[in-house]
């Protein structure tokens, strides 16, 4: 990571609110207005390995905010500890905020920790439509076996699903059967 | 954008350890997670069924991606990247424990370490989610939810194999036997442990114990397996002091950036 991405912030997402005061060299509302800008042009980011979804629909875009040294900052956080299209998504993201400020930084912060509970309705519905199965309930991950919910096949709807396997083609996602229609598909585990 | 940037690794935004400690604690939690990555990639294209190559990849990346924050935090005491912690140290130099480095064996030896190690990750990880490093919590925090999943697959497994076949079972045994004596080497307190755990910076390991036990103790024996006597207890690898194969290991995991330094493709 370079240098200039580096960042001691540890302020959670909406808390930009302060440091864009700081900006002193911006009136309030034009900088208020490159920000949305800003967050305009990263937020159609696609994912790499799901391209119908957005880092705004995944919730990998955590936020957009003036950093307390005054530049203007990019919050991503990862899926996975290990997944590799973070880097592919930090540089997208990079390039295209450079587009509208020169000066903007990526930066990725670990906490808190993603979870499948933010990707957006939006997101859920057009991860349907690309024929992974949508997410079941909410909720925490436990560390129990065969007490996974329900998941309905996204071709049939049949909720006579099995898993093949917890881990698939992308760290998010798992391996399933459908027993009626006999598809196999791809469902996005929660997290 | 230059290429140079493009290849850059990517490793969480954060400041340094506090203290040399603190940076030597996420340094060997990240060997844990390291040296297990690198010895599951080699059932790549070599287990009974590709969800298996599949499942057993994913588990080894989920690793690799702890093992990367938590040596780039670590290393950054020293301005070590995480390259130069992986690539470029002696083997007297990694401090993983030395179940992890273990020869993977057969299918069985491979899960039922998974199983004790994954157990013994879960419970590490979620106390250090409340740990006062704000790094190593925030890594903790993510990197738990992952871990419950490998705890799933490999118990899962176990349980097939161990109340299997009279092969599978015999293998599962055997697998037990081989391993379990290495799992004393995770519980084992020493003076960095107790400085860390003095801190409130990590947990002692001695106290993960239990925890762990009431995991993998009661699936163990619906998998009808014996659980070994507590004896013989390998250790020396917090230290410095690893096993034979070890030195193969790194081997391979260096050959390439020890050939051609800074190769980037």
């Amino acid at each position: 990571m370079s240098t200039e991405a580096r960042s001691s912030s540890t302020d959670l997402p909406g808390s930009s609110a302060d440091a864009r005061s700081l900006n002193a060299d911006v009136p309030p509302s034009s900088a208020e207005a490159r920000l949305a800008e800003l967050r305009e042009a990263v937020a159609s980011v696609p994912d790499p390995e799901i391209p119908v979804l957005t880092i705004a629909d995944l919730g990998i875009l955590r936020d957009v905010r003036w950093a307390t040294d005054g530049q203007p900052e990019v919050v991503i956080t990862p899926t996975y500890s290990g997944c590799p299209a973070t880097e592919a998504i930090r540089d997208d993201v990079l390039s295209r905020a450079h587009a509208v400020l020169p000066a903007a930084r990526v930066v990725i912060e670990l906490a808190p920790a993603w979870t499948t509970d933010w990707i957006t309705e939006d997101g859920r519905h057009k991860l349907a439509e690309y024929g992974i199965a949508p997410l079941g309930r909410p909720g925490p991950v436990r560390v129990q076996l065969g007490c996974r919910p329900t998941v309905a096949c996204p071709r049939c709807g049949s909720t006579d699903t099995e898993v093949v396997s917890q881990f698939g083609s992308t760290p998010c996602k798992a391996l399933r059967r459908c027993r009626d229609c006999a598809e196999p598909f791809d469902e996005f585990k929660p997290l | 954008m230059t290429a140079d940037r493009i290849s850059e690794p990517v490793s969480p935004d954060a400041g340094q350890p506090a203290n040399q400690d603190i940076a030597g604690y996420a340094i060997r939690l990240g060997d844990d997670a390291l040296i297990l990555a690198q010895r599951l990639i080699e059932w790549s294209a070599r287990s009974h069924e590709i969800e298996e190559d599949v499942a057993l990849a994913n588990i080894a990346l989920d690793l690799l991606g702890q093992a990367r924050s938590l040596l780039s935090y670590g290393g950054g005491y020293w301005a070590k990247s995480e390259d130069d912690l992986a690539f470029l140290r002696e083997e007297r130099r990694f401090t993983n424990v030395q179940l992890v480095e273990l020869d993977n064996g057969d299918f069985a030896v491979t899960m039922v370490r998974q199983l004790l190690f994954s157990a013994y990750q879960y419970e590490l990880y979620r106390t250090l989610e409340s740990s006062v490093d704000g790094q190593l919590a925030a890594i903790a925090g993510k990197a738990v939810k992952e871990v419950a999943y490998h705890v799933e697959h490999a118990g899962s497994w176990v349980l097939r194999l161990g109340d299997g076949t009279e092969l599978s079972h015999q293998r599962a045994q055997t697998g037990l036997d081989a391993v379990w004596p290495y799992t004393h080497e995770l519980f084992t307190d020493d003076e960095l442990a107790g400085r860390v755990a003095d801190r409130g910076v990590g947990p002692l390991p001695s106290l993960l114990r239990d925890g762990w036990l009431g995991t993998v103790q009661p699936l163990l024996t619906e998998a009808t397996l014996t659980i070994p006597a507590d004896d013989w207890r390998p250790s020396g690898g917090r230290s410095g002091l690893h096993t034979q194969g070890f030195g193969y290991l790194l081997a391979e995991l260096q050959h390439l950036h020890r050939s051609h330094p800074g190769a980037t493709w």
